[in-house]
């Protein structure tokens, strides 16, 4: 499975980080060969392996369904780099 | 009086309890030193006012009687722990500005025992690397040299900046993260000691996220006593903490001391890598020759899929990053880049582009590429089995022996630009630490010898899950025995 130019830009624009036309190919290159090196997994049978959910034997803890948070929207806006009347703020969607 | 940056955390508990200073004066001690090593770049953010109040109110306990263990010790604190009103940047641009309204769990329990903030040290972005080369706010230097050199060192990283901070003695102590060996690399690397607990010990609230489920908060220290101290005030259940696990934390320091007499330790054979310096073979043989003349029995194990651990690392830690790291957004914190004419998707991406640096958005897009439609099975599903297959090789070692010796990093601290042109040249740093992220168990790396040039090596001991106590006991008989007391030659004090 190799990486070519056209699946870095794809890549890229699912993950939302904007590449210059000109790195795609050098781009390419460096995750090929990351992506070379870990086919070396291929060489194991991991038919009936059950994959791994948690690194230790542990049970998610329960408690009752009640708000335990909240009311902070000070507090939630205060890093925002652009707010106003208590919302965050975000370049126009609908035209 | 003594030099006050010199004494080690349990020292400084017993002199602040006895009145031979107050911890005003072990905190101004430290300041002046930290403002005096500027030239290593290990702190990101230094807060001395906040440090000083920090210590008068420890004084304030220390008179009333009521001292926890880290009352009045001065720390550094890795930059990826969020503080509260203090900057906390995770070494990225993206974080630009950004001050947290609350205290992640681990710091906030360092302070309910009284402990002191010096300020907030460098990092790999996002503790991606190997060698602290990759923070936004510059590289930290190591402050060891080769014999006669002067050329600059990395520190090992991700946590370089608590390596560093603790091996300058302009910090008593420091907490980490290591999701792949970023707290004990870099402790080998500096000639320190640094413990990464059994996942789940520390709560990874507030604590900004890189790979949840391999991210360990852990401790530096100087001595195993000192990481056996801070861990215990580090640990505990937080119900904000979903993996976070419900038991109760052991006096780590109490259950120091045992000795190794009658311990199984294992050997695993994997870990002799083709092309292992020489050196590197030879402090491992010495640990071995150690344990055994404090009455440890020797077994050589298997861990056979050893080698696929850093091929699988490659896959879950990447895929983990890409999806933590969709929340730097441009909307709720940090940066923002405004785009003339664009709309929202064209914010993203040219936030994201000027935010992230370049190893953080090659991880990023090999984490997208391994969960994207088609190759989901392939890779990351794959990557999860083959964890499960490194996990049970521990497991079934765990049922003969107590705990395993191994090196702790392929080689010692190297010129900073050395392996930057080469991403799996740096990944090879973490071949020894990356398995115990995998499975979860705890390990230390303790200084254990110099090389020829006079550079620091550590051993790392790993244990069973949940036996923290095995694994101070085994570091510490390695640290009596080693008597590591080199120390590096202050070339930064200006």
């Amino acid at each position: 499975m190799s990486v070519d130019k056209d699946t870095v830009r794809r890549i890229a624009h699912l993950a939302r980080v904007q590449v210059a036309e000109e790195k795609l190919d050098a781009l390419a290159g460096e995750m090929n060969n990351i992506l070379d090196w870990v086919e070396q997994l291929n060489e194991l049978d991991v038919t009936d392996v059950e994959p791994m959910t948690s690194a230790v034997e542990t049970t998610l803890h329960w408690r009752e369904d009640k708000v335990t948070d909240g009311n902070k929207a000070e507090d939630v806006l205060a890093n925002a780099p652009d707010a106003e009347y208590g919302f965050f703020s975000v370049p126009k969607v609908i035209e | 009086m003594t030099d006050l940056t010199r004494l080690t955390i349990a020292g400084a508990r017993d002199g602040l309890k006895k009145g031979d200073f107050s911890a005003r004066e072990l905190t101004s001690a430290h300041i002046a030193e930290l403002e005096a090593a500027r030239a290593l770049n290990a702190y990101i953010v230094e807060t001395p006012d906040q440090a000083l109040r920090m210590a008068d109110k420890a004084d304030q306990r220390l008179k009333e009687g009521d001292a926890p263990g880290l009352c009045g010790i001065p720390l550094a604190i890795k930059d990826l722990f969020c503080t509260e009103g203090v900057l906390s940047t995770a070494g990225s641009h993206i974080l630009n500005g950004f001050r947290p309204r609350y205290e992640s769990t681990v710091t906030a329990n360092l302070w309910r025992d009284g402990a002191v903030m010096l300020g907030k040290v460098n990092m790999d972005e996002f503790a991606m690397g190997s060698s602290n080369e990759h923070s936004h706010y510059g590289p930290v230097k190591n402050p060891w040299r080769a014999k006669g050199s002067d050329q600059d060192l990395v520190p090992g990283g991700s946590s370089g900046g608590s390596a560093a901070s603790v091996a300058a003695h302009i910090a008593m102590g420091a907490t980490g993260t290591d999701t792949g060996g970023s707290i004990r690399q870099p402790a080998a690397l500096t000639g320190i000691v640094g413990m990464k607990p059994t996942y789940g010990r520390c709560s990874r609230w507030g604590v900004v996220a890189f790979a949840s489920s391999l991210d360990h908060p852990g401790p530096f220290g100087r001595t195993v006593r000192d990481t056996a101290i801070m861990l215990g005030s580090m640990a505990g259940y937080d119900a904000k903490d979903s993996t976070s696990v419900n038991r109760p934390v052991p006096d780590y320091e109490a259950g120091l001391g045992k000795g190794v007499k009658g311990m199984k330790i294992g050997v695993p054979k994997e870990y002799r890598t083709d092309g292992m310096p020489e050196e590197i073979d030879a402090l491992w043989q010495k640990g071995i020759d150690w344990l055994r003349d404090q009455g440890a029995e020797i077994v050589v194990v298997s861990l056979p899929h050893t080698k696929y651990a850093l091929p699988a690392y490659y896959i879950v830690a990447p895929a983990e990053a890409s999806s933590n790291l969709a929340r730097y957004d441009g909307v709720r914190y940090g940066l923002r880049e405004k785009v003339d004419g664009g709309g929202l998707d064209d914010m993203y991406e040219a936030t994201r582009a000027a935010g992230f640096g370049d190893e953080v958005k090659r991880r990023i897009l090999i984490g997208t590429y391994v969960l994207s439609a088609g190759y989901y099975d392939a890779y990351y599903l794959k990557a999860q089995k083959v964890r499960t297959l490194i996990a049970n090789d521990f497991h079934s070692v765990f049922k003969k022996v107590d705990a395993l010796l191994t090196p702790t990093a392929p080689n010692a601290a190297f010129p900073l630009g050395d392996k930057l042109d080469d991403p799996l040249a740096m990944y090879f740093n973490d071949v020894f630490t990356v398995p115990a992220n995998l499975a979860g168990v705890p390990a230390i790396s303790v200084p254990a010898g110099l090389t020829g040039d006079g550079l620091p090596l550590g051993l790392q001991v790993i244990g069973k899950a949940f036996d923290e106590e095995t694994v101070f006991t085994v570091g510490q008989a390695i640290e009596d025995a080693a008597d590591f007391t080199a120390k590096p030659e202050a070339w930064w004090r200006d």
